[in-house]
């Protein structure tokens, strides 16, 4: 049994000891935003935050969360509400699969929360672990820095 | 069925009932009177509601065979259904990829859905309006020329209808007969405009929109363990000791064939890992290792050789010189950031039905039915999103996995995504390919006769409906022998797309030497050949402008004649300020063109280029883009998909290649096959040229081959070495300016 807080409310799963982290969120806890890309903490797929800061969970196991604050996407905001860092991404349209999406939001969220207004070479290096395929990386970069002059 | 992934509309069908019609494409029913050619897929899916319905309060469906793959199709096709139908945007649900339901449209790649797709729903939806159009004349008693629509309401001098107050009946249940015109680009109100996509909000809200997140109730979760080499056979395995290990529910064994399935998703990797490590193998060596390849192609046999263009120069001008180079692309692997997933449910009475991120569910369905030994209407396909493939990933073989798994343990779900080893090591990699070209010029260094020779195993193993495309049939204990793969002929071609140059040389000839010979595991990856061979036209025009001691761009556009292409190359000229650009120590520029397909979009990249001569380290400062796409149905959607392209080509020029020796796949994660980072992305600019009332052009493959080939080139003007073997490692260039 693991037990921890997951955007703001207590939860419980009865998981086994060395379960990761991401299946825990994904599978157990419907959490649908963290995704698996690589088990190897090598693409940023399945960043969330733990107690703010990013971790990757497909390399985490869950007890180590235990007691610890967990955010994903849905404690940014949700589809019908984005957040402030999501409604970014809507407006410049950072995403083609938007596979990488959850992972690279979380990371820039951690970025703004240590570093409100970042350069945009501070936003790459922040983002270095995040791999995208389609080829947002432009377009994320540009996403991150709206929603700092904004905020 | 109940699924937590419901709200989407993914799943809304649940409960439908099956329909009447006949979806697929049907040639027979057709024997006596010629019909008429229409539009698009609408040739081949005749019926105005297969495509779209007037539903029930206020709303429309819009059902398609084209499936979302993150390249915003499904916005686009929206559009342009909004506007034909006269209706808001917000009215349109969207079936797509649903065997049971959509028009058969085939695959969704090669750049096709755009005009195969987008010009069919245009001219469906143009033609149901005019057909509401007409009941609403006769409804409110006017002449039809009175009346016009706004959002699906019709109006007349002093009286309105809407669309959904009509009486229908039989109406749309009929053939299109493609004589409605569509509208005139003038009157377009959401064709032309960057409608903002449709799958986005759920994507960055966390909402369940991927396979991936696909969650139904009893879901138990498999994992495949494959062998270690591509040619092996299963020699022993303890079965018993797995079945013990936490979690397993079952171990599945096919002939060669192996997977789990187990309670949690950690339990089913585990034990397929230790399944897979801990049986005997017999392995052949059954590759030359990846330094050889390009040698291996060279001499390979059985191959076919194809003269594919031979036109001869009518003048008898006796050339000054002649000038060769050969070019040298690696396998590439598509490296979908998700590995390919799919769930599926075996009914006990003997059907299945799958959610696959497939981009082929209909020939992926009949493949999966005839490996299951199943008639061809058991086997439900249902497209979900996944993550982005560019070509044919392992989507299929992940839906035909979870069908043998489920075969297994039939009533219960079965979720299956592949591992990173699992994706990397197995996918069906882009071809490795030589091309040779040779080019006889006159005393000006103007061509007289082009010849260009290209070598390449196949680009098309899709499941096509074969069993043995599918990866693990072909180890089942009654396996399927794959089908030879042929190569795609004009005006498409496969290996050999765009290996015919678009410019208007007095001679040209090529000719593909197709390798039916498959060492790798190969098919369909973004672009097919076109990414090589116009890397290859692409440097060695460059390499003639410069023996001819001319300015790239101007050598371009006086042997081009088509005017898209010269204003593509003088806009991306222009955007990136070729003419004002000074040379800087250790700084280059390049540019490269090509149309797609030599028929669809066209497009010129433009990049410069800083290298590090101690290093080679090969840093890409500003890359600029021009593209033609015909009429632009959503300006932001074709802008992203060429800066998508062009930065997913930088990947590949500079970094990838998929290594091997003589047994096994060695690049399995991405350590052993990096991609570009964001600190390595350069910005870029995307000129878009709209051609306002022309035919669609597919855009998503359109930048890759002109960036390989404009990087090549930059690097050329920075360090006066020319190369021609990619990827431009630091360690190649390091050791070409040696
Ligand atoms: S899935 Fe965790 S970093 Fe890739
Ligand atoms: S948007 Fe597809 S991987 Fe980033």
């Amino acid at each position: 049994m693991v037990a921890f807080k997951l955007n703001g409310k207590d939860v419980r799963a009865d998981v086994p000891d060395d379960a990761p982290l991401l299946f825990v969120l994904a599978h157990d806890l419907d959490a649908f935003g963290p995704k698996y890309g690589c088990g190897r903490a090598q693409c940023g797929a399945c960043t969330v935050l733990v107690d703010g800061l990013p971790t990757r969970a497909c390399v985490t196991q869950a007890k180590a969360a235990a007691g610890r604050s967990v955010t994903t996407l849905a404690g940014l905001g949700t589809d019908g509400k984005p957040g402030r860092l999501q409604q970014a991404f809507l407006t410049e349209q950072a995403a083609q699969c938007g596979y990488c999406t959850s992972g690279m939001i979380l990371q820039a969220h951690a970025l703004l929360e240590r570093q409100p207004n970042p350069s945009e070479r501070d936003v790459r290096e922040a983002l270095d672990g995040n791999l995208c395929r389609c080829g947002t990386q432009n377009r994320v970069v540009r996403a991150v820095l709206r929603a700092a002059q904004e905020g | 069925m109940n699924a937590t992934f419901g709200r989407r509309g993914f799943l809304k069908g649940a409960g439908y009932v099956a329909l009447a019609f006949a979806l697929v494409p049907d040639e027979v029913a057709n024997a006596q009177a010629p019909r008429a050619v229409l539009p698009g897929d609408l040739n081949s899916v005749r019926r105005l509601d297969a495509w779209i319905r007037i539903e029930a309060a206020g709303r429309v469906t819009l059902l398609v065979g084209k499936v979302e793959l993150g390249q915003g199709i499904l916005t686009a096709v929206a559009q342009i259904c909004a506007d034909e139908l006269d209706i808001d945007i917000e009215r349109i649900d969207i079936v797509s990829g649903d065997t049971a339901r959509v028009p058969n449209e085939g695959v969704t790649a090669g750049s096709f859905s755009m005009p195969n797709c987008g010009t069919a729903v245009r001219h469906a939806a143009a033609e149901v309006r005019a057909i509401l159009l007409d009941l609403a004349a006769q409804k409110l008693g006017v002449p039809v020329e009175t009346l016009s629509v706004e959002d699906g309401r019709v109006v007349g001098a002093n009286a309105a209808a809407s669309y959904w107050d009509l009486a229908l009946g039989q109406a749309l249940e009929r053939e299109a007969t493609g004589t409605v015109a569509p509208k005139p680009a003038a009157r377009h109100r959401y064709i032309g405009r960057s409608v903002p996509r449709r799958d986005l909000p759920a994507k960055v809200g966390g909402a369940p929109i991927f396979v991936q997140d696909l969650r139904l109730p009893g879901m138990l979760y498999g994992q495949i363990a494959r062998p270690p080499a591509p040619v092996a056979t299963l020699a022993s395995v303890d079965l018993a000791a797995i079945e013990r290990l936490p979690g397993v529910v079952k171990v599945v064994r096919d002939g060669s064939f192996l997977g789990v399935i187990a309670r949690r998703r950690e339990q089913a990797n585990a034990a397929a890992a230790q399944l897979a490590a801990t049986a005997q193998w017999k392995v052949e060596k059954s590759m030359s290792g990846d330094a050889a390849i390009f040698d291996w192609l060279r001499a390979a046999k059985p191959a076919r050789d194809i003269e594919i263009m031979n036109k001869q120069r009518a003048d008898g001008a006796v050339p000054a010189k002649t000038l060769e180079a050969r070019y040298m692309r690696p396998y590439h692997m598509h490296g979908s950031i998700g590995p390919s997933a799919a769930v599926a449910t075996y009914d006990p009475a003997g059907s299945v039905s799958i959610h696959t991120h497939s981009q082929s569910v209909f020939e992926t369905g009949e493949a999966i039915a005839k490996m299951l030994g199943l008639p061809r209407d058991k086997v439900r396909c249902l497209h979900g999103q996944g993550s982005g493939c560019y070509g044919h990933n392992m989507a299929d073989d992940a839906a035909a996995d979870a069908a043998l798994l489920a075969r297994a343990m039939p009533g219960t779900p079965i979720y299956l995504q592949y591992t990173r080893e699992g994706e990397h090591g197995w996918e069906p990699y882009g071809s490795a390919m030589v091309i040779e070209t040779r080019a006889a010029v006159d005393a000006a260094g103007d061509v007289l006769d082009w010849n260009l020779e290209l070598w390449s195993t196949p680009h098309g193993t899709r499941p096509g409906g074969e069993a043995g495309n599918l990866l693990s049939a072909r180890y089942l204990e009654k396996p399927f022998a794959m089908p030879t793969p042929a190569n795609g002929g004009p005006p498409n071609y496969a290996a050999d797309r765009n290996a015919i140059a678009l410019y208007d040389f007095p001679g040209q000839r090529a000719v593909t030497h197709f390798v039916t010979d498959m060492p790798v595991r190969v098919s369909s990856t973004r672009g097919l050949g076109a990414y090589a061979n116009v890397f290859a036209i692409e440097s060695f025009v460059d390499e003639l402008a410069h023996a001819a001691g001319a300015d790239p761009v101007a050598y371009r556009l006086r042997h081009m004649k088509d005017p898209r292409a010269l204003e593509a190359i003088a806009v991306a000229a222009e955007k990136f300020g070729w003419s004002k650009w000074t040379k800087r120590e250790g700084r280059g520029r390049g540019i490269a063109f090509a149309r797609y397909k030599n028929t669809a979009a066209y497009c010129a990249v433009a990049l410069e280029v800083e290298v590090q001569k101690r290093t080679g380290a090969v840093r890409v400062l500003r890359a600029v883009a021009s593209n033609d796409s015909g009429h632009m149905v959503n300006p932001d959607g074709i802008a992203n998909q060429i800066e998508g392209g062009l930065i997913q080509s930088l990947s590949w020029t500079l970094k990838e290649q998929v290594r091997f020796d003589d047994t096994r796949i060695l690049s399995r994660d991405w350590a052993d096959y990096p991609i570009l980072t964001f600190s390595e992305t350069p910005p870029v600019e995307v000129a878009l040229i709209d051609r306002p009332g022309a035919p669609f052009l597919g855009t998503g493959e359109a930048s890759q081959g002109p960036t390989g080939a404009a990087l090549a080139n930059a690097v050329f003007d920075a360090t006066g070495v020319r190369f021609r073997r990619l990827p431009l490692t630091p360690e190649r260039v390091r050791a070409g300016l040696a």
